[in-house]
């Protein structure tokens, strides 16, 4: 389907950005590869798109006790970032995303403000206790990425809001992470993705494609995933997606504890 | 509505003339009379649209043509040069790679960025790449002998 009639700007910074993004119904264009797809279905109707895909936000970079990750930087960059000890599971999570054609376009920031709940990076980054940098008119805020998704396709982000990093915290020495998934053979969206950090720590799973949005699981990985509210769809049951939860936990855990000094 | 865009297609500096809505593939087949470049599935699923920008693979339904301002596009009619076939397109003949052809033109341009990365690719790394592109006459087999074999030569 042709999409609905809309303007394209392009911003030349961030601020001028978030200016253009006080239209109403306006939308931020990046890559493009979640947003075109909803336009063409008329999901997505923006008044104005407004790309930002040419702004400085893209790269990979260890500072300061943490990953921080330029939201434009796209899935292909992620795939070929050779990362810090203990952070495989972004680069693992990267490759497998899609297919080369959106990984050369499709973005990690664009991505996580699309909050589809079967997302694969989204689990990864809860693992690993990632947190957004996020900018308005009025300034910068901090927020923790678990306090980010509200619901599928909802975020906490306002509509004149831009993600401007992604900051991962550098797992402490001796600690290994890994992503594991079942895709949907046509979509290739995870049925269920499983990311996992094991460090002196202790160990994190988080999921994605089972519930509303993706989650950490809270104490024993398979005593809450007995307990969690898992949904059921045409493709797979409640029942299967739970017991493929703990299939696809284990397979993190395990590659996660092999890649650790624990 | 519509505005000038200036691009670079297959080598040449062109002008399309689009609306914000306009899709990269649209403007290509329709604007530019670029037939070669298909349109099979229209969901960003199939890559029969795909094409290289500035070098890359990506698929044309899922880009404006807004957003290839002052970029190099390389569509299937752009690949052969001073009358030669590219490497890819001879191999695609020599080791039977198509039956229809419909998915051909994307397909190649999928493998003339794996080759760009990786000039002699495993048939695992092969078929990754081609996740991508769907061909309805599975011919799948003569395509990864085809890129492998291009792989060798170019």
């Amino acid at each position: 389907m042709i999409a609905a009639a809309t303007r394209y700007q392009r911003a030349s910074d961030v601020d001028h950005a978030l200016e253009l993004l006080g239209e109403p119904d306006a939308k931020a264009i990046a890559g493009g590869q979640s947003l075109i797809p909803v336009m063409k279905l008329r999901i997505a109707r923006p008044s104005v798109v407004v790309d930002i895909s040419r702004l400085e936000l893209c790269g990979v970079e260890e500072r300061e006790g943490a990953l921080h990750i330029g939201p434009l930087t796209t899935w292909a960059e992620l795939a070929a970032t050779d990362p810090p000890a203990g952070l495989d599971a972004i680069p693992e999570c990267a490759r497998e995303i899609g297919d080369v054609q959106v990984r050369n376009l499709g973005t990690i920031g664009g991505s996580i403000v699309h909050a589809d709940p079967a997302s694969d990076m989204p689990a990864v980054l809860l693992a690993l206790g990632a947190s957004l940098e996020i900018r308005s008119t009025d300034g910068s805020r901090d927020v923790a990425l678990a306090d980010v998704f509200l619901g599928p396709f909802t975020t906490a982000l306002g509509g004149q809001e831009l993600v401007t990093d992604v900051v991962v915290p550098l797992p402490a020495p001796g600690s290994g992470s890994a992503y594991a998934s079942v895709e949907h053979p046509a979509s290739g969206f995870a049925l269920v993705g499983a990311a996992a950090l094991v460090g002196p720590a202790g160990e994190t799973v988080a999921l994605t494609g089972v519930a509303a949005t993706p989650f950490v699981l809270d104490g024993d990985p398979q005593n809450a995933i007995a307990a969690a509210e898992i949904f059921g769809d045409r493709f797979a049951s409640e029942e299967y997606r739970r017991d493929l939860a703990s299939v696809v936990a284990e397979r993190a855990l395990a590659s996660a504890r092999e890649r650790s000094d624990a | 509505m519509s505005d000038t865009v200036s691009v670079v297609v297959n080598g040449e500096p062109r002008s399309l003339e689009v609306e914000g809505r306009t899709l990269l593939v649209h403007a290509l087949r329709d604007g530019l009379g670029l037939t070669g470049t298909h349109i099979g599935c229209d969901t960003s699923q199939c890559g029969a649209c795909t094409v290289l920008l500035d070098g890359r693979a990506v698929k044309s339904c899922t880009v404006l043509a807004h957003q290839a301002e002052d970029r190099e596009i390389t569509t299937i009619e752009g690949l052969a040069a001073n009358g030669e076939l590219h490497p890819l397109q001879r191999a695609f003949v020599e080791h039977h790679g198509l039956q229809c052809g419909f998915c051909t033109p994307g397909v190649i341009l999928t493998a003339a960025d794996l080759l760009s990365r990786d000039a002699s690719p495993s048939d695992e790394t092969i078929r990754h790449a081609l996740r991508g592109n769907l061909c309805r006459c599975t011919g799948y087999q003569g395509i990864v002998e085809s890129i492998r074999a291009a792989g060798g030569t170019s």
